[in-house]
């Protein structure tokens, strides 16, 4: 079995205190599931002399409604299968329990965060591996190394994103709250994430994720995770995207006021799909929609070799399966009202 | 004769049991009888092995393909506090290997490296992070040499030899077998089928990673607890490369968690810690990562094979002509028989009038292939059983019905010269037939559906050991006493298959007991006879007819006590329920432990042995090579696979299977689905998701050596299955029964693959078949479609654009 590094281990109990032993302890890292990082310490991508743990920060775990802001606060330590289950979450943001409950297993989703899985690390097939794996290849640019073996002649790590939730996060405008020895602050998620494998977040190392906050919706809306892997269970996905669509009315033929679509698993940014305003009026049942915007998925995005399943088969499945998953949305809105959202 | 009406068949097998009672236990569904302690948790596997003082130990391998070594030098490490002790090549210096005419590997790499993974030293300390650091801390001048990926070029003039022992450059293994002028037959044939088909290799992926622990006692006596399949060859083996005599080692294998081939010889970590725990003094554990599981593989090997088959108008087969390449890997392993076995196995259940197979092994610089699951006869399998379904395409003939008109039958004679016992090949097509509704199912189904069939057989054990000698190739010892509980000594290997069970269950039904009152105690080779182990799919009906001799004497023994007491003949009397009694009059009987003590008086200890020995005469071939695949008995299995091909995912999803085998008589049906059910979950798997190969770009690293890289499919990716179990007992069976822990995995590929033709008409002849390669292969004939050079689809479809496919 592979083992994990020796590591001290800190137990605050309040969000100050955790601040405070990521001040005293530069390097340190955060552990709320583990279920990343402790594999991650176990292929020796990280040797962090101490780990700071959640497990009694129990502030952290609590889903608020705030409704003087019409927002939903989440706490970064809201296990993923009580996030997937929340009915609070799922009436307003039901992409993200999509998420939530497509994260690797049972067991897994009841160990790991949603803070976890927001900074989950960025993978690829040439860094998760082990130490003795990687001496193999001679290492990259993201661990012993400084070649790239996705990109020849890279400088920039381009591992990717591969966290289920993130997309959604990005495509609802949530935020991410953030608390460091300045205070608080809340950063767009939109704003959060940055195309470089090696840190794919703007959060600095003395701070730690606190809550999601996302907006109620102010229209009706339909939303939808879409994720496509190999197996039906326990794998990262290969395909990953979330999609939004806010509508006039409740009808299934109202017309499209906004939409907003991420990919992620491309490299390490979740990447807006933009251009999508010819879809802004259209009515939402109409097929062109769908054609239009699995037309513009794949126009924009190209994954990478960075995950062991075929680049271009990943790229035109983005095609097929998001055109399937809009057409779906479109019928499934025509025969059972979803919910409507606030406004 | 090959038909038979299921009356006759029970009859039969009631005759096979000797006529003595109705199935007490012979045929029912038990639970295993280490199923209770699995279940809890309190089965002890190998890792879980603690003894006072031991010293853990690691491997260091290697991160090149090949390389010479010019310097080791592990000061660094033996300098290292907590490091007690540092073994290198120079420690095991003579070779081993499963097959006694291969013995071509070093228990650690002398002077030179084959593979990514291959070990250099290995290192016993007081913990496991302390011999990872003094693992890090030795130094290895290395050579590097090119390395060879791809066996055609490892053939190559001028190559570098792989293997250091190798006696013919890279050349592992060259065969050619001709019967009959196979290729004036096919040449002569109606209709000639040439198909060139790829089969990658996989690997085995037990759940319980390899492990071992060595003691020394201060007497001298070696005792290696190992979790392996193959107790007797690992006792052989550790004697001749330790160069101690056999009788100075003991080996005893605890519970196991998986093996299916990937355990069935010795392996570095045995020998490393055997030699630690001699020169430490203390015990010492090594176990493997899951990378190193992978890298030890001993998998499926990838064959490149081309077939060609002649076909009569009606769909009889005229020829079958074979040239197979065979990609080994750094070592022999078992290869020399699965070159055998990529021809030898392929000549049932259909005649051929005519067969010329050419196989080659050839060493490459990556993890050395072995036996997994239907060993060697996987491949060639799938070739064979797609070339069939090609012809009964262009023959117009239903699948189903061309495999019934080549069938062999039973008590028949292969045109490699192997005697057919009892043949259910033709009651598995009907079974498979009927429970899938084939008929009607077939006719009606929409385009992006499919229904396809595959045949096959297995052997249930070779008549010949793996080395020549003339002792049996099972036994067993049995004692009873007048408490009424027996214990059951035998040398099998347990490997989750069942076979602690099935001595059990035979033990029970000739003593009359329960299976609760047995206590079998196996796989070790201080207190058991010698059987040479888990492979072959032998112990059924080899260790099977060993316990059934050894229970059949006890039962004698015990009815002739009763019957003395009585008065009456001992034929009067049976052993069922836990009581002997008067068959004639069943009010009439006593406890079992009083029959056992009466009998104990009469004799007094009561212990008889039983073995068994194959038979040897005219069961097998008479040219060099003929006796390699020749079994006592061999199984039948028919599938057919249903599935739904998504077209423009190239997904396809697997919807159901149905297996029938044919394991001449169900000792145990619940064991026996078990095993139909993990074969076809295992050929499924393989068919549809796996693939073991290295990286030739970088330097021949595995490509993903963890389970969540390495797919295999969860549970909730694995279709419904029905097994349909089917009874031709076999004469040479114990009871009639044959093997089924191998056999029902073979006709899962094609079975998938031809359904995957009959549903969009693509030919896959390339494993795996991925969603990238179908949708590959969908382009290619929508491409031929366009162009009118293919003949569309029968199946209506629907309309032009699928559901979902952009416009």
């Amino acid at each position: 079995m592979l083992r994990l590094p020796p590591f001290d281990v800190a137990t605050p109990a309040t969000v100050a205190e955790v601040v405070r032993a990521l001040e005293a302890t530069p390097d340190a890292r955060i552990l709320a599931g583990g279920t990343d990082l402790l594999p991650n310490l176990k292929h020796r991508l990280e040797r962090p002399p101490a780990l700071i743990s959640l497990a009694r920060v129990t502030a952290l775990r609590q889903v608020i409604d705030k409704d003087d802001d019409n927002a939903v606060r989440i706490g970064a330590g809201v296990s993923l299968s009580t996030l997937s289950t929340h009915p609070l979450v799922r009436g307003a943001f039901p992409s993200l329990c999509e998420a939530a409950e497509r994260v690797a297993s049972p067991i897994i989703r009841n160990m790991a965060t949603l803070g976890g899985n927001v900074h989950l690390d960025t993978r690829c097939r040439y860094v998760n591996q082990t130490q003795f794996w990687r001496q193999g290849i001679g290492g990259c640019l993201k661990a012993e190394g400084d070649v790239c073996h996705v990109v020849p002649k890279g400088r920039n790590c381009v591992a990717a994103l591969s966290s289920d939730c993130v997309p959604v996060i990005v495509a609802l405008d949530g935020s991410i709250e953030l608390v460091g020895p300045e205070g608080q602050r809340t950063i767009p998620a939109e704003a959060y994430f940055r195309a470089d494998g090696l840190r794919h977040t703007v959060r600095v190392s003395n701070e730690v994720m606190t809550a999601l906050i996302l907006r109620k919706p102010a229209a009706y809306r339909r939303e939808r995770y879409l994720k496509w892997t190999v197996r039906k269970s326990i794998d990262f996905p290969l395909l990953s995207v979330a999609m939004r669509f806010d509508l006039e009315t409740e009808a299934p033929d109202a017309p499209v006021t906004a939409v907003r679509i991420v990919v992620g698993v491309l490299g390490a940014k979740p990447r807006l799909v933009g251009k999508l305003n010819a879809a802004i009026g259209m009515r939402f049942s109409d097929p062109k929609v769908a054609d239009m915007i699995s037309q513009a998925v794949h126009s924009q995005c190209r994954p990478l070799e960075n995950i062991p399943y075929d680049a271009a088969y990943r790229r035109r499945m983005l095609q097929v399966y998001t055109h399937r998953a809009i057409q779906a949305m479109a019928t499934q809105a025509a025969t059972s009202p979803s919910q409507p959202g606030r406004r | 004769m090959a038909t038979r009406s299921p009356t006759t068949k029970s009859a039969q097998a009631q005759a096979a049991a000797g006529g003595t009672t109705k199935a007490w236990q012979i045929g029912r569904s038990h639970r295993k009888v280490d199923a209770m302690d699995r279940m809890r948790g309190v089965a002890r596997y190998t890792d879980d092995l603690k003894l006072p003082g031991m010293l853990h130990a690691k491997i260091m391998r290697s991160p090149h393909a090949h390389a010479n070594i010019k310097g080791i030098d592990t000061s660094r490490a033996l300098n290292l506090e907590g490091v007690f002790a540092v073994v290198t090549g120079q420690d095991f210096k003579i070779p081993y290997g499963v097959i006694p005419w291969t013995p071509d590997e070093n228990a650690l790499a002398v002077n030179k490296v084959c593979h990514v993974g291959d070990g250099i030293a290995a290192v016993a300390a007081t913990d496991e992070d302390t011999a990872i650091e003094a693992v890090n801390r030795i130094d290895v001048d290395y050579e590097l040499l090119k390395a060879y990926f791809d066996p055609e070029e490892a053939l190559m003039e001028g190559a570098l030899q792989i293997n250091p022992h190798a006696k013919r450059g890279n050349l592992s293994k060259n065969l050619i077998l001709e019967f009959g002028d196979a290729a004036r037959a096919v040449q002569n044939s109606q209709l000639v089928i040439e198909g060139d088909y790829f089969f990658c290799g996989t690997t085995h992926a037990a759940l319980e990673p390899h492990c071992a622990v060595a003691q020394v006692d201060p007497n001298g006596l070696l005792t290696v607890w190992s979790a392996t399949q193959v107790s007797h060859y690992l006792h052989r083996e550790l004697a001749k490369v330790l160069e101690l005599p056999a009788h100075k080692i003991r080996v005893i294998q605890p519970p196991l968690g998986g093996a299916f081939g990937g355990k069935s010889e010795p392996f570095d970590l045995e020998f490393c810690v055997a030699k630690l725990a001699l020169i430490t003094g203390r015990p010492v554990k090594l176990l493997y990562t899951r990378e190193e599981v992978f890298y030890s593989h001993r998998g499926r090997h990838p064959m490149k094979m081309r077939y060609r088959t002649g076909f009569s108008r009606e769909g009889k087969i005229q020829g079958v002509e074979a040239r197979t390449i065979i990609d080994g890997g750094a070592y022999s392993s078992f290869g020399l028989v699965t070159t055998y076995y990529s021809g030898q196995l392929l000549c049932a259940p259909y005649d051929f009038p005519a067969y010329r197979f050419h196989s080659t092994r050839v060493y490459t610089n990556k993890p050395a292939c072995g036996p997994k699951r239907g060993h060697g006869s996987v491949q060639p399998r799938f070739a064979l059983e797609v070339q069939l379904d090609k012809a009964a395409v262009k023959l117009g003939i239903d699948p189903i019905d061309l495999r019934r008109r080549n069938d062999l039958g039973s008590h028949s004679t292969t045109i490699n010269e192997f005697r057919i016992g009892s043949n259910g090949f033709l009651a598995c097509l009907e079974a498979v037939e009927r429970a899938s509704q084939w008929k009607q199912r077939r006719a009606q189904l929409r385009y992006g559906c499919g229904l396809g069939v595959a045949g096959s057989t297995y052997i249930s054990g070779t008549n010949y050991p793996i080395y020549p000698n003339d002792m049996p190739q099972a036994a067993v010892q049995i004692c009873i006493d007048r408490s009424g509980r027996v214990r059951v000594f035998s040398g099998a290997n347990d490997i989750g298959q069942g076979s602690d069970t099935m001595l059990a269950v035979i033990t029970a039904q000739e003593l009359g007991v329960e299976l609760d009152d047995i206590r079998v105690l196996s796989a070790d080779t201080d207190l058991c006879p010698v059987d040479l182990g888990a492979y072959s799919s032998r112990i059924t009906l080899m260790v099977g007819n060993a316990c059934l001799d050894a229970a059949h004497k006890l039962r004698k023994k015990v009815c002739a006590a009763v019957a003395k007491r009585w008065e009456i003949p001992a034929t009067r009397i049976t052993l069922v329920q836990r009581k002997a009694m008067d068959i004639e009059d069943p009010s009439h009987h006593i406890a079992i432990a009083e029959a056992f003590s009466w009998a104990e008086a009469d004799h007094g200890l009561l212990g008889e042995v039983g073995s068994y020995n194959t038979p040897k005469e005219e069961r097998h071939g008479t040219y060099r090579g003929g006796t390699i695949g020749a079994s006592p008995a061999y199984s039948f299995t028919a599938h057919v696979a249903e599935v739904g091909v998504d077209e423009d995912t190239g997904v396809v999803e697997v919807k159901k299977i149905w297996v029938a085998h044919d394991c001449g008589r169900a000792l145990s049906r619940k064991i026996v689905e078990g095993q139909m059910e993990g074969s076809v979950y295992m050929g499924f798997a393989e068919a549809l998701f796996e693939s073991h190969e290295v990286d030739p770009e970088h330097g021949g690293v595995h490509r993903g050596p963890s389970l969540l890289d390495y797919r295999l499919p969860t549970f909730a990716d694995t279709p419904p299955i029905e097994s349909l179990i089917i009874e031709a007992p076999d004469a040479n069976g114990p009871y009639g029964a044959k093997e089924a822990g191998e056999g029902p995995l073979h006709p899962c590929i094609p079975a998938i693959a031809n359904a995957i033709y009959d549903a969009v008409g693509i030919r896959m002849d390339h494993m795996p078949f991925d969603p990238p390669s179908v949708l590959a292969a969908l382009d290619t004939r929508r491409a031929s479609d366009m162009a009118g050079t293919t003949t569309r689809h029968p199946r209506p479809t629907g309309s032009a654009t699928g559901p979902g496919r952009p416009a």
